[in-house]
C-alpha cells in the first residue's frame, strides 16, 4: 500500500468543504459597554484530573483568554504510590515487579533501566541470547505502548474505529508477552544477569506471524489517519516547539526528534546489543503535533525491522548468565547439588549483595531517556532507587507548546505528548 | 564519559569547588562545594554539556553531610556524560537553583524538595509536587518511616473522628 497524498487543497473543493465554507460566522461578542473588552477576562478552568483526555489522573490548572490558552500548570502526585520508597526495603531481584509498575505501558523499559544499573554495580557479564531476547521484548515493548497511544490519541480526536484496530494488535503482543513469560503485564521477565526463562517452541512462529501481520496494519493506520482530514487540521502546524527549547527543557524521545533532533540513545550510546541491527531513526522537520504523530507511527516500523533481525541472528547459548552469586541455579540442580541448593536458598531468602557505588543508567523508552539511578551500600538492599522518567520531565514543556493556541489544541497536544501518569507520579 | 584523566583535567579547571573526584564503573563524579553549583554547571555547558539529564537528591544516612543532590549532564554530540554531586547537612539544606539556566530542573528540584526536604533558593516556584500541599516530612529520607503512612478513607476518618469526641 503506498503513502497517501494528503487531500489537495481549493480548486477540487468537495460539496461538503463548499458548503461549509459558505457559512459566515458573526463577530462573537460586541465590545462591552464601559470600554471593557470581553477577550481581556481570563478564565481559569480547572481541566481534571477525571478527564478522559488527560490520559490518566492529570489535573491541569488552564488559564483561558476566551478560547485561548494562556497557561497551563500542571498538578500532579494522585498516582504517587512511593514505589522508589518501597524499593529501598526490598532485596535487589524482589524490586523488579515493584519498579515495573511505574510507567505501566512500558513495563519491559522499566525494569531494563533498573536492571542495567544493577548489572553495572554487579559487573555481571550478560550472555548474547539474553540480550537479543531483551531486545525483542523490548521492542515488542514498544509497539504495544505506541498502540496505546495512537488508539487513546485518536480516541481524543474524534476517530473512535482506530482504537479498536490498535487494542487488536497490541492483544497479539500481550499474547506473545505470555508466551514467554506467563504474564500479559508488568511480566518480571528481565532478571538480573538475563531473563528468567528461554523462550518457548512456538513462540517464534507466532512472533513472525505477528511480524508479518504488523506493518501491513501500521500501514492501515496511516492510511485511515493521514486521509482523514479532522485528525489533520487538528494535528497539521499545531503546537509545534523547536528542538532548542525542547532539549532546555530536557525533553526527549519522539518528542524531540519530532522537531528534527534525531538523537536516540540506542544509536548514541547503544546497550542490550542495539549496535548490532540496523534501523533508522524517524525525525520530523517542523516538530508540530502531525510530526509527533507521524515519527511514532514510523517508529513501529523500525522496532519491527530490528526484532525480525533479533529474532534472525537470535544466537544460541544460555539465556542467564551462570554465575549463581546473582542468578538463580536451574530447577534440575537443586535435587543433585548441595552448592545449587544453597546458592537457592541464599538468593531466596537474603539475595545477593552488591558492592557500594552509584550507577545512573540511560536507556531509550518509547517517551524519551528513561533512566535508572541506584545507590548501593554494600547491603542486599538499594539504598536509593530513582528513575528518571520522561514523561514526568517532557510534561514541563505542555506549557510553552500550547501558550497561545486553541484549547482543543491543547487536548491533542496532550495526546500527542503521550504522559503515562503511573510514570510521572511513580 | 570523560576518562579518569579527562575528570581530573575537568577537576583541575574547576579549581578549589571540587571536593572530590570519583571514577566508578567508567562512569564520571565530580563532588562539589554546594555553593559553586550554579558556575560549575556554566563552566561544564561550556565544556559542552549542554543537556541537564536528571536532577535527583539522595539520603547517605547515616554519613554526614546527609542529604545529596545529583545532576546528570549530557554532551549530545561526544555522547558523553558526567554527574555532579554535592552534599547538604539536614540541618540547612539550601542550594542554589538552577531552573533559570536549565529549565528542565523546575520539576525535578521540586521533587527533590517534597522528597528530601532540600531548598533551592531562587526557584520560582518551590512547593511539593508529588505530595499534597500540606504534608508533613520528607517521604523519602531514610529515616521516614516506611509504611508509617496512616490511610484515612472518608468513611474512617468521620468514625475517627467521632470516636475522638
Amino acid at each position: 500500500m503506498s503513502p497517501p497524498t494528503p487531500p489537495a487543497s481549493p480548486p477540487t473543493l468537495s460539496a461538503y468543504r463548499r458548503r461549509e465554507q459558505s457559512i459566515t460566522l458573526s463577530p462573537i461578542e460586541e465590545p462591552l459597554e464601559g470600554g471593557a473588552e470581553t477577550t481581556d477576562e481570563l478564565l481559569t478552568l480547572n481541566f481534571g484530573p477525571h478527564h478522559p483526555a488527560t490520559h490518566g489522573v492529570l489535573r491541569l490548572l488552564v488559564t483561558l483568554e476566551a478560547e485561548i490558552v494562556r497557561d497551563v500548570k500542571p498538578i500532579i502526585g494522585y498516582v504517587h504510590t512511593g514505589i522508589e520508597k518501597t524499593a529501598e526495603d526490598k532485596a535487589y531481584w524482589k524490586v523488579i515487579p515493584v519498579v515495573e509498575r511505574m510507567d505501566y505501558l512500558a513495563y519491559y523499559f522499566n525494569a531494563m533501566a533498573y536492571i542495567g544499573a544493577v548489572e553495572t554495580l554487579l559487573e555481571v557479564e550478560v550472555p548474547k541470547r539474553a540480550q537479543y531476547l531483551r531486545v525483542i521484548h523490548l521492542e515488542l515493548n514498544r509497539i504495544a505502548s505506541h498502540l496505546i497511544w495512537l488508539g487513546t490519541s485518536a480516541l481524543d480526536l474524534g476517530a473512535v474505529s482506530i482504537f479498536l484496530y490498535c487494542l487488536r494488535e497490541r492483544e497479539l503482543i500481550l499474547d506473545l508477552f505470555e508466551m514467554s513469560s506467563g504474564a500479559r503485564m508488568h511480566t518480571r521477565y528481565f532478571q538480573v544477569g538475563g531473563v528468567i526463562e528461554d523462550i518457548p517452541s512456538g513462540f517464534e512462529p507466532k512472533l513472525r506471524e505477528f511480524l508479518k501481520v504488523m506493518p501491513e496494519r501500521a500501514d492501515e493506520y496511516g492510511s485511515i489517519l493521514n486521509s482523514n482530514e479532522i485528525i489533520l487540521q487538528r494535528l497539521r502546524g499545531t503546537c509545534p516547539l523547536d528542538a532548542e527549547t525542547l532539549l532546555s527543557l530536557g525533553v526527549t524521545g519522539p518528542l524531540l526528534r519530532a522537531a528534527g533532533n534525531p538523537w536516540d540513545l540506542r544509536k548514541a550510546a547503544p546497550y542490550s546489543s542495539y549496535e548490532d541491527f540496523d534501523f533508522k531513526i524517524p525525525v520530523g522537520t517542523v516538530g508540530d503535533n502531525y510530526d509527533r504523530f507521524a515519527v511514532r507511527l514510523a517508529e513501529i516500523y523500525e522496532s519491527v525491522k530490528i526484532i525480525s533481525q533479533a529474532l534472525d541472528g537470535l544466537p544460541e547459548g544460555p539465556h542467564i548468565t551462570g554465575d549463581r552469586k546473582v542468578a538463580l541455579p536451574p530447577r534440575h540442580e537443586l535435587a543433585t547439588s548441595m552448592e545449587a541448593l544453597i546458592h537457592h536458598f541464599k538468593l531466596v531468602t537474603e539475595g545477593f549483595r552488591v558492592p557500594p557505588g552509584e550507577v545512573y543508567y540511560p536507556i531509550e523508552s518509547p517517551r524519551g531517556e528513561l533512566a535508572c539511578f541506584v545507590r548501593s551500600d554494600g547491603s542486599s538492599k538499594p539504598a536509593r532507587v530513582h528513575m528518571r522518567d520522561p514523561s514526568f520531565v517532557n510534561l514541563q514543556a505542555l506549557a510553552p507548546m500550547t501558550r497561545g493556541s486553541y484549547i482543543a489544541d491543547m487536548i491533542a497536544t496532550t495526546a500527542m505528548l503521550d504522559p503515562i501518569l503511573g510514570g510521572i507520579d511513580r | 564519559m570523560p576518562d579518569a584523566t579527562g575528570l581530573e583535567l575537568i577537576a583541575h579547571d574547576l579549581g578549589e569547588a571540587v571536593i572530590e573526584t570519583v571514577y566508578f564503573r567508567e562512569r564520571a563524579t565530580l563532588e562539589i562545594d554546594p555553593a559553586a553549583i550554579r558556575p560549575t554547571l556554566q563552566h561544564l555547558r561550556e565544556q559542552g554539556y549542554t543537556f541537564l539529564a536528571s536532577v535527583h537528591g539522595v539520603d547517605y544516612y547515616p554519613e554526614e553531610p546527609r542529604l545529596g543532590v545529583i545532576y546528570e549532564l549530557l554532551d549530545m554530540s561526544r555522547v558523553d556524560r558526567i554527574t555532579v554531586k554535592l552534599r547538604l547537612p539536614t540541618d540547612s539544606p539550601k542550594v542554589d537553583s538552577v531552573t533559570n539556566e536549565w529549565p528542565t530542573a523546575n520539576h525535578q528540584e521540586r521533587e527533590v524538595y517534597d522528597m528530601f526536604g532540600v531548598s533551592f533558593d531562587d526557584h520560582p516556584d518551590l512547593r511539593r509536587i508529588l505530595m499534597p500541599e500540606d504534608y508533613e516530612g520528607h517521604p523519602q529520607r531514610r529515616d521516614f518511616p516506611i509504611g508509617g503512612e496512616p490511610v484515612i478513607f472518608t468513611y474512617d476518618e468521620a468514625k475517627w473522628l467521632e470516636s475522638r469526641e
